[in-house]
């Protein structure tokens, strides 16, 4: 294949941020025609790549070319006028146009008189949408449409408005498998009409499948450009980790050791009945101290929102929460709080961060009791307790009044469990606690969930990824169709069974009110 | 690998640039200090010091409540009404005793934030509708109250409020400076203070962490409905009448601005108490050096609109997170 000239060229690019060099010098080519992955751990550098590129922030150091001619961009806008489009930084998307208003935004055929010939657009964007072989109905409002389908509506209209570089900045984070595909598809035939694509994942398996070459970061660094088929996941893996292959080949899949817990025999929390209209439907679940218990279930199952039930996050119709024996406040998370029962938010960003608040409160945020005085707030208890969990949980920050939006996604998350963490629970809901985070922190997370376990907390973990739960739990729940549909213990636990109960379950369609 | 790092000298612009957005109200009143102190004769005199304390004591505390609400991400609209239902009630109960008058004063206060609290926090109604009720209807309950009419107020208990100094400070100005004083012990030291950052920085989080949301926003409209009726009281005391026409007339807009001026967000999940402060007295310095300089109150104004439309722009935060 000829490469010709990069599309875009990063050369040197250097951000500082106080107290840290977020990016070191890193320089990046990207070709027409290629879709170039860029990997690394959390904090690695990637994030702040990617904005410098599309003009969020602007560099200390170094230079930027597009097509051969230096750029320097004043903000986002700039740059997606030059041709650098993201995924997900919505710019011109607006959710209650329909997706042919959406596709065809300031370049709406017109019928004279300043109005729109709206049989015309829906025709062009019809046309469009067919051409990216995306189903879906262009009269429909943006907003109601899936979030895979928004993505792609967006990297289209960029497309079609002639951008050369398109960012995917794990894209795939929130799309179930069919809508991946979809995904992948656009991005080849984009890849194909000469785009070039820089294309951020945590996910091997897509970058091997899709993407031609491969950038690895690491603290601020560029380790490692190549070809993805020169390189093997092992490899991969070492090097973003920064360590031989032999080490990472040793240490095993997960960080999950499930020996060693001493389980309990009542159950702290028990759930019966949980019941919502179309979510759930008589959904049961229960843990007893010292135990991992799996949630299992394909996306949209009711994972999420039997946590969200037992937490009073979600309202339910019907059932029961008992939180050693005794019975708790149905729709109230402040009243679970109180008894010992924490929930880890599987949007941290949305349902966990305070973005205004420093790292101190919010890893303090909920620990009313502990710190504080009637009502005065010790400012040494508050210290205490988060020096405590930033050296447990290995949370890097520059120090303790930084402001928490500056942390890398596996740092927040840490600090998200650390607040739940500094609150003394006896039950923690844990919603995703490994999703989009690093391979380094992710394991560290899973070793934290295993030392908690034996510590006597008692765990509920969903994953999204089965082998996190098929390795991490001690029991295993799972659930289709908002319905428990079987449980498994022990040696019973294992990637088949529970997919052969997903796969294989009968429920009785969707679950009608109770 | 250490988990704190030491930090490193940051990029000197980058850093006087925040240091300038983040003291920008501090550097503009002492701006207008100095040229006062230059250009306006008899500024510095201890009359026109104690003037220009009582004009501003009545926005002060409006604006901490003010401050407050916003830091939830909320407005109180409602403000100059409640001021004038305190006006009403002190009217009203002042010939049968001054502290009873004071007392219903309050009492209508935590009523006005009640009704405006529960429609926030329980029936989810946005806050900018939510206080538009009692925006509307409480100048005219006020009115009705008083049949319509200015009331003359012959008490010397109230008159002594209004206008008695102590070691030369107005007693009003001492009242918003000890209000402000608890205002920011609240918000730095306290639990509750905590809470009002984290409702506004993050709603869904708060919930999640198990705050009491709900009833820290009532109490926040509450403490904002009762500042105001405090203010009430004092333009009451010191003007000795109740005007329930014009008492807190378009106060709601000088305490939005003295708090987004002060470097408060609207967009909430940050409180800036002293800067609330600085802002209502920078706005005040602002408007009385224009007149002193002979510019007419229409053009006061619209220099009053530059400073607000300026701090706005200095506040946005360009890509953060």
């Amino acid at each position: 294949m000829t490469r010709g000239e990069p599309t875009l060229q990063a050369i040197e690019l250097t951000k500082r941020f106080p107290g840290v060099i977020a990016l070191d010098a890193v320089s990046l080519d990207i070709y027409p025609g290629e879709v170039h992955a860029l990997v690394g751990e959390n904090g690695a550098g990637k994030s702040t790549l990617i904005k410098l590129i599309n003009g969020v922030y602007g560099a200390d150091e170094g230079e930027l070319r597009l097509e051969g001619e230096p750029v320097a961009f004043t903000g986002p806008r700039q740059a997606w006028e030059a041709g650098i489009s993201t995924t997900f930084q919505e710019i011109n998307l607006e959710p209650f146009m329909t997706v042919a208003q959406n596709l065809l935004l300031g370049r709406e055929p017109m019928r004279g008189f300043g109005l729109i010939d709206v049989k015309k657009m829906n025709a062009d964007a019809a046309r469009l949408l067919r051409r990216y072989g995306i189903s879906v109905d262009e009269r429909r409002p943006l907003g109601s449409v899936g979030v895979a389908v928004q993505q792609m509506i967006g990297i289209v209209r960029a497309v079609s408005t002639d951008a050369k570089v398109v960012i995917l900045d794990e894209p795939t984070s929130s799309l179930e498998p069919n809508e991946v595909e979809q995904l992948f598809r656009v991005i080849r035939i984009l890849r194909d009409d000469g785009v070039a694509l820089l294309y951020v994942s945590h996910d091997l398996d897509e970058i091997f499948e899709l993407c031609d070459q491969v950038t690895v970061l690491r603290d601020g660094r560029r380790v490692h450009t190549g070809p993805v088929a020169d390189i093997t996941r092992l490899e991969l893996v070492a090097t973003m980790l920064g360590r031989d292959v032999q080490d990472v080949r040793s240490s095993g899949k997960t960080a999950f050791d499930i020996e060693g817990r001493r389980i309990g025999v009542e159950p702290v929390l028990a759930a019966s009945g949980l019941s919502r209209h179309r979510v759930l439907s008589a959904v049961s679940v229960d843990v007893r101290a010292g135990e991992v218990v799996g949630l299992a279930g394909l996306l949209g199952s009711g994972r999420s929102e039997t946590v969200q039930g037992i937490f009073g996050l979600l309202r339910l119709d019907d059932g029961e929460i008992k939180v050693n024996q005794a019975v708790l406040k149905r729709g109230s998370p402040a009243a679970a709080v109180s008894k010992g029962v924490g929930l880890l938010p599987e949007d941290r960003k949305a349902e966990g961060i305070v973005p205004t608040m420093s790292v101190k409160d919010n890893i303090t945020l909920a620990a009313g009791r502990s710190v504080a005085r009637w009502g005065f707030v010790s400012s040494s208890k508050v210290e205490e307790i988060v020096r405590k969990y930033i050296e447990r949980l290995q949370i890097k920050v520059t120090d303790l009044d930084q402001n928490v939006g500056e942390l890398s996604g596996g740092n927040q998350q840490k600090v998200l469990l650390a607040r739940l963490l500094s609150n003394e629970p006896e039950v923690v809901l844990l919603d995703e606690p490994t999703r989009g985070i690093d391979v380094g922190a992710k394991a560290e997370i899973q070793a934290l969930i295993d030392e908690l376990a034996i510590e006597g907390l008692a765990v509920i973990l969903i994953s999204s990824e089965l082998e996190d739960v098929i390795e991490g739990s001690n029991r295993v729940f799972v659930l289709k169709e908002g319905m428990v549909v079987g449980e498994l213990q022990d040696d019973a636990i294992s990637e088949d069974a529970v997919m052969d109960l997903i796969a294989h379950a009968v429920t009785d369609a969707r679950p009608e009110s109770a | 690998m250490t988990a704190v790092t030491s930090p490193a000298p940051a990029v000197t612009s980058e850093r006087s640039w925040r240091f300038i957005r983040e003291n920008g109200v501090y550097l503009a009143l002492a701006a207008v200090v100095l040229f006062n102190l230059i250009a306006t004769p008899n500024f510095a005199s201890l009359r026109n010091l104690q003037l220009q304390l009582v004009q501003v004591a009545p926005v002060v505390i409006v604006a901490l409540g003010m401050a407050l609400v916003i830091g939830t991400a909320g407005i109180d609209l409602s403000v100059g009404a409640v001021m004038a239902l305190a006006a009403a009630m002190v009217a009203v109960f002042v010939e049968q005793s001054p502290w009873l008058a004071i007392g219903m004063a309050l009492v209508a206060g935590v009523a006005a934030g009640l009704l405006n609290g529960s429609l926030v926090a329980f029936l989810g109604i946005q806050p900018i509708i939510a206080t538009l009720g009692l925006f509307v209807a409480g100048r005219g309950i006020a009115l009705a109250f008083t049949s319509g009419r200015l009331v003359e107020i012959f008490d010397p208990t109230l008159a002594a409020l209004g206008q008695n100094r102590l070691w030369g400070v107005p007693i009003a100005a001492l009242l918003a400076g000890l209000l402000a004083l608890v205002t920011a012990l609240m918000v730095r030291r306290t639990q509750f203070g905590r809470n009002v950052i984290a409702i506004g920085g993050n709603p869904r989080a708060a919930l999640g962490a198990g705050l009491p949301v709900r009833r820290v926003l009532l109490i926040v409209y509450v403490i904002s409905a009762v500042f105001a009726a405090i203010a009430g009281t004092l333009v009451t005391a010191r003007s000795a009448a109740a005007d329930p026409s014009f008492v807190g007339l378009l106060i709601e807009l000088s305490a939005i601005t003295a708090v987004v001026v002060g470097g408060t967000p609207l967009s909430g999940g940050k409180v800036r108490v002293l800067g609330t402060v600085a802002g209502a007295f920078l706005m005040q310095l602002v408007f009385s050096t224009l007149i002193r300089h002979d510019l007419s109150d229409a053009d006061a104004r619209m220099v009053q609109a530059a400073i607000i439309i300026a701090a706005v722009y200095f506040q946005r935060d360009r890509g953060s997170s």
